[in-house]
């Protein structure tokens, strides 16, 4: 069944280099967030900076799976 | 044949499925599935390049997506100057929403990062900033706008540029330009050996990478989400006029999934404006302190 249809499948394998290139980015993002969450139920006073912070860290990590996207547009 | 919904704009059939490679395989797997019809059609990069309105060829070639942005200016613009115009002691509901939205900005993001002291010269930079992306990010998911103008990468990185002439020339005017390069190329508190490693890298972060992310994070979170809601309601449109009628619920999943994806958007767009911001104040910080 998989086999019969794996003829007509027609695509580019770059879809499946994005799906690698987000694991990275979204494991990070996971260390990252659930770490924060931590942080912010052992001392909630700080829970204001440890969010900015956290926000900057996403920024930074996110950039990284949205490359992998956007380099599936440019080496079609 | 069939359009997506969200997508109101001309675009150019694409001749070879092969060219969106972003959903082929659900192309794929959907075509397969049905068989018949004038078959699915997946969004491509081709919806961020509409046709000119006026001006084909010459240099202000007027296509959708500036008119997308010249609303979104026009409307900003507008409701900064109303609720300006009309701004009193004790603040009515318009005036306390973008009193909110300013003090957000003033207090949670410069005020946080650069000091109550630093960010008194920033703030009206980054408000700016923070408005003007938003209001572009906005327009995804209007109804009638359908595309954000931020989603093709001029305007970023015009956002970008303005950024990295701030900080660039923030940081020299603070440290001079031999001490900012030292502060930046040289961190403080490494054994000397390791600078050959060190600031080749510290040099691409400065000058290269931090402007260029700006930019490409913006455009990219925009393609994402339009790609997404796109590939939702044309899937919708044919699950429920053209596939069988076995599929034809797959087309109430797609159309709540696009909706969910719409709300989602709207908070991608205040989060892309907000981070754009952070990440500035905290370049320009970077750039203005003089020891760690």
């Amino acid at each position: 069944m998989i086999l019969a249809a794996a003829d007509a499948v027609s695509g580019n394998i770059a879809t499946v280099g994005y799906g690698l290139a987000v694991i990275g980015p979204g494991i990070g993002l996971g260390i990252l967030i659930g770490k924060t969450i931590e942080g912010m139920a052992r001392q909630p006073e700080v829970a204001g900076q440890l969010r900015t912070t956290m926000f900057i860290g996403i920024g930074f990590v996110e950039v990284l799976g949205l490359l992998g996207l956007i380099t599936g547009f440019l080496f079609q | 044949m069939p359009t997506g919904v969200a997508c109101a704009d001309a675009r150019p059939p694409t001749p070879d499925p092969r060219s969106c490679d972003l959903s082929s395989t659900a192309t794929a797997a959907l075509t397969l599935a049905a068989e018949e019809g004038e078959g699915f059609h997946a969004p491509t990069l081709a919806d961020f390049f509409p046709g000119p309105i006026f001006g084909d060829g010459t240099l202000v070639e007027f296509n959708r997506i500036m008119l997308v942005r010249v609303i979104a200016a026009v409307l900003l613009v507008a409701v900064m100057a109303f609720a300006a115009s009309r701004a009193r002691l004790v603040p009515g509901r318009g005036q306390n929403v973008v009193e909110v939205l300013l003090d957000f900005v003033r207090v949670n993001v410069a005020e946080e990062i650069l000091g109550r002291k630093e960010a008194a010269r920033f703030v009206p930079l980054l408000t700016a900033i923070f408005f003007a992306i938003l209001a572009f990010n906005i327009t995804g998911v209007i109804p009638g706008l359908n595309i954000a103008g931020t989603s093709v990468i001029g305007l970023p990185i015009v956002f970008a540029v303005i950024m990295y002439v701030v900080y660039l020339r923030a940081g020299i005017q603070r440290q001079g330009l031999g001490g900012f390069l030292r502060t930046n190329l040289f961190p403080a508190g490494v054994p000397a050996p390791m600078y050959v490693l060190l600031t080749p890298i510290e040099f691409l972060t400065v000058f290269v990478l931090r402007p260029a992310t700006l930019a490409i994070r913006l455009v990219a979170n925009m393609i994402a989400g339009h790609l997404m809601l796109v590939l939702c309601f044309a899937a919708t449109n044919y699950f429920i006029l053209e596939a069988a009628p076995a599929l034809k619920a797959f087309g109430a999943v797609t159309f709540v999934a696009g909706l969910a994806i719409t709300l989602f958007e709207v908070f991608i767009a205040a989060l892309q404006a907000y981070i754009f911001v952070v990440l500035s104040a905290v370049y320009i910080n970077l750039s203005i302190e003089t020891e760690h």
